[in-house]
């Protein structure tokens, strides 16, 4: 699809004693592209996505996150990615500003960097009003594009996003997508982990995984069409389980 | 038709927040009635105060014929619930929850086994297995069991789907379809819109408010303009070129397409010239029937 490749997986296998969680994964994700990472709960997506942010080892095979090696250079995959999930992303007893602050500080970022992207975040969400307000006083939709703003706060090569639009409402939700649509736009790889499949139908490319193997990896339209039906869902539902 | 919730304008405020604002609805028995909002829409107060776990600050809840104030201890032995957590011991096995539940209302898995068997069997050949070691989709059949073991007239299932992945979701809705034939009433809560259709009637719910309450098809049909997809490669210049355009009205980016609504409610056959003009050369636009969610988000939109 477009050139260049942020995260290439080749013949990944990850065991766990004699349990195959990853068995030989093959699969490339570009820069700026929406990846949906599927499968059914212990298909092995968590151990991948644990390989792919540097948390954890292959067992064997070859893994390239944002050009830096999965069995050496995990701490330069760590500095170039972003992650948020739905259920915790942000300190709830700190407010916007102090959450901004706290993450800037851990990714490494100077404080005047910090300084600039808080100023720019903030115009950018219209959160002007929010600055010193606490993370639990925020109304939920507020919460979460302030959680995604700050995954990639330090412009990670790549950011993770479980479930990122799970329980919020139509309208937030909308914007929240458009947030995404931006920053992939700008370059930033987006890679979704979620069970909702309506989530899946917004991504550019999905895979999905069944018992440690990618069974299915295209766009949701060429998918749709070629199991013949009209629902990423029920494509899910004929293939995640064997 | 006989009522089996009764609710008038039920009231519950937390502080500053109104978690439920005048709410008013009835649900018949052995009706599947769905409330689908998003977090905070209030689901969970509703759900406690149909329970007996929490009383309304006004209004009055009447529950399979009885008051949830006065009448709470009667009730609770007719009701199942499965609230949104914890609602298994992780530290028992399968078959200690089920049976500590059984006992907990006075009676004894084989007296009403038939009513779960078909969703037990799917896990009885693990329960041995401590609850707390089963797989999302396990425990989801563990809970709806104890749930069901003393054979409630209503069962309330608070966010049962959360977390699990699509196959377990599909299974578990076919199940709730099973239970009909034994006359339970079931009210089940959800932040998924595409669940609705599972459902007899839904509410949707926003801020502590219903904003429609009727049958899935029927708050379809009540979506009020004609609505067009627009498909492009490129989706986000897509959504940003379509609201430049005048004569749009809302322009939603849903899943790979953009829904639109045209300000005299018919396509504009100058969009494609438009887009082309912007770059856009690939557009495809097709009318199709407004689904659950874009009704949402036009209620929503007339509530602002």
């Amino acid at each position: 699809m477009m050139g260049n490749k942020v995260i290439t997986v080749r013949n990944l296998v990850k065991k766990f004693g004699s349990f195959v969680a990853n068995d030989n994964l093959n699969f490339e994700v570009s820069a700026g592209e929406i990846f949906g990472f599927l499968g059914a709960n212990g298909a092995g997506k968590t151990t991948t996505i644990r390989i792919l942010s540097g948390l954890s080892k292959p067992t064997s095979g070859e893994v390239k996150v944002a050009g830096f090696d999965a069995y050496r250079q995990t701490e330069n995959i760590k500095k170039n990615i972003g992650y948020m999930c739905q259920k915790f992303s942000l300190y709830e007893d700190l407010t916007v500003k102090e959450n901004i602050v706290l993450f800037g500080g851990i990714y490494g970022m100077s404080k005047s960097l910090i300084r600039e992207r808080l100023v720019e975040l903030l115009a950018n969400l219209r959160f002007q009003e929010y600055e010193n307000r606490i993370i639990s006083d925020l109304p939920l939709g507020l919460r979460q594009k302030l959680a995604f703003s700050v995954a990639v706060l330090h412009e990670p090569r790549i950011v993770f996003l479980d479930e990122p639009t799970g329980g919020v409402d139509p309208i937030t939700r909308r914007q929240f997508w458009e947030m995404i649509y931006e920053k992939a736009a700008s370059g930033i790889t987006v890679f979704v982990t979620t069970h909702y499949m309506d989530e899946a139908e917004y991504c550019d490319r999905i895979s999905i995984m069944s018992e440690g193997k990618i069974v299915a990896l295209d766009s949701p339209e060429k998918l749709k069409k070629q199991y013949n039906a009209p629902t990423v869902e029920e494509v899910f539902i004929k293939i995640a389980r064997p | 038709m006989l009522k089996a919730i009764e609710s008038s304008e039920i009231t519950k405020t937390f502080g500053a927040t109104k978690a439920l604002d005048n709410i008013s609805f009835s649900v018949n028995e052995s009706e599947v009635f769905g409330f689908i909002g998003p977090d905070g829409a209030g689901k969970t107060t509703l759900f406690r105060i149909i329970t007996t776990l929490m009383l309304p600050d006004e209004g009055t809840m009447k529950v399979l014929g009885m008051d949830c104030k006065s009448e709470y201890k009667e009730l609770r032995k007719n009701i199942g619930y499965m609230p949104g957590r914890f609602s298994l011991y992780q530290d028992l096995s399968v078959e200690e929850n089920l049976n500590f539940y059984a006992t907990v209302f006075g009676t004894t898995v084989e007296e009403n086994y038939e009513l779960i068997s078909d969703i037990y069997s799917h896990i009885e050949p693990f329960k041995k297995r401590l609850a707390g070691k089963l797989s999302g989709g396990m425990k989801q059949k563990l809970a709806l069991s104890c749930a069901l073991i003393h054979k409630p007239r209503l069962l309330v299932l608070d966010e049962p789907t959360t977390g699990v992945d699509a196959v377990s979701r599909s299974e578990f809705w076919d199940m709730l379809g099973k239970l009909r034939q034994h006359n339970i009433t079931i009210i089940v809560s959800t932040p998924y819109m595409d669940e609705a259709i599972r459902c007899d009637k839904v509410a949707l719910l926003q801020n502590g408010r219903i904003l429609s309450i009727d049958t899935p098809q029927k708050i379809r049909a009540g979506f009020s303009r004609k609505l067009f997809a627009v498909k492009s490669v490129e989706k986000y210049r897509l959504i940003k070129t379509l609201r430049k355009n005048p004569e749009i009205l809302t322009a939603y980016p849903f899943g790979d397409s953009v829904h639109v609504t045209f300000i005299n409610n018919t396509l504009d056959n100058c969009l494609f010239e438009y887009l082309a003009k912007e770059g856009i050369g690939d557009a495809v636009i097709q009318e199709l029937e407004a689904g659950i969610e874009d009704r949402f988000l036009e209620l929503m939109n007339k509530e602002r």
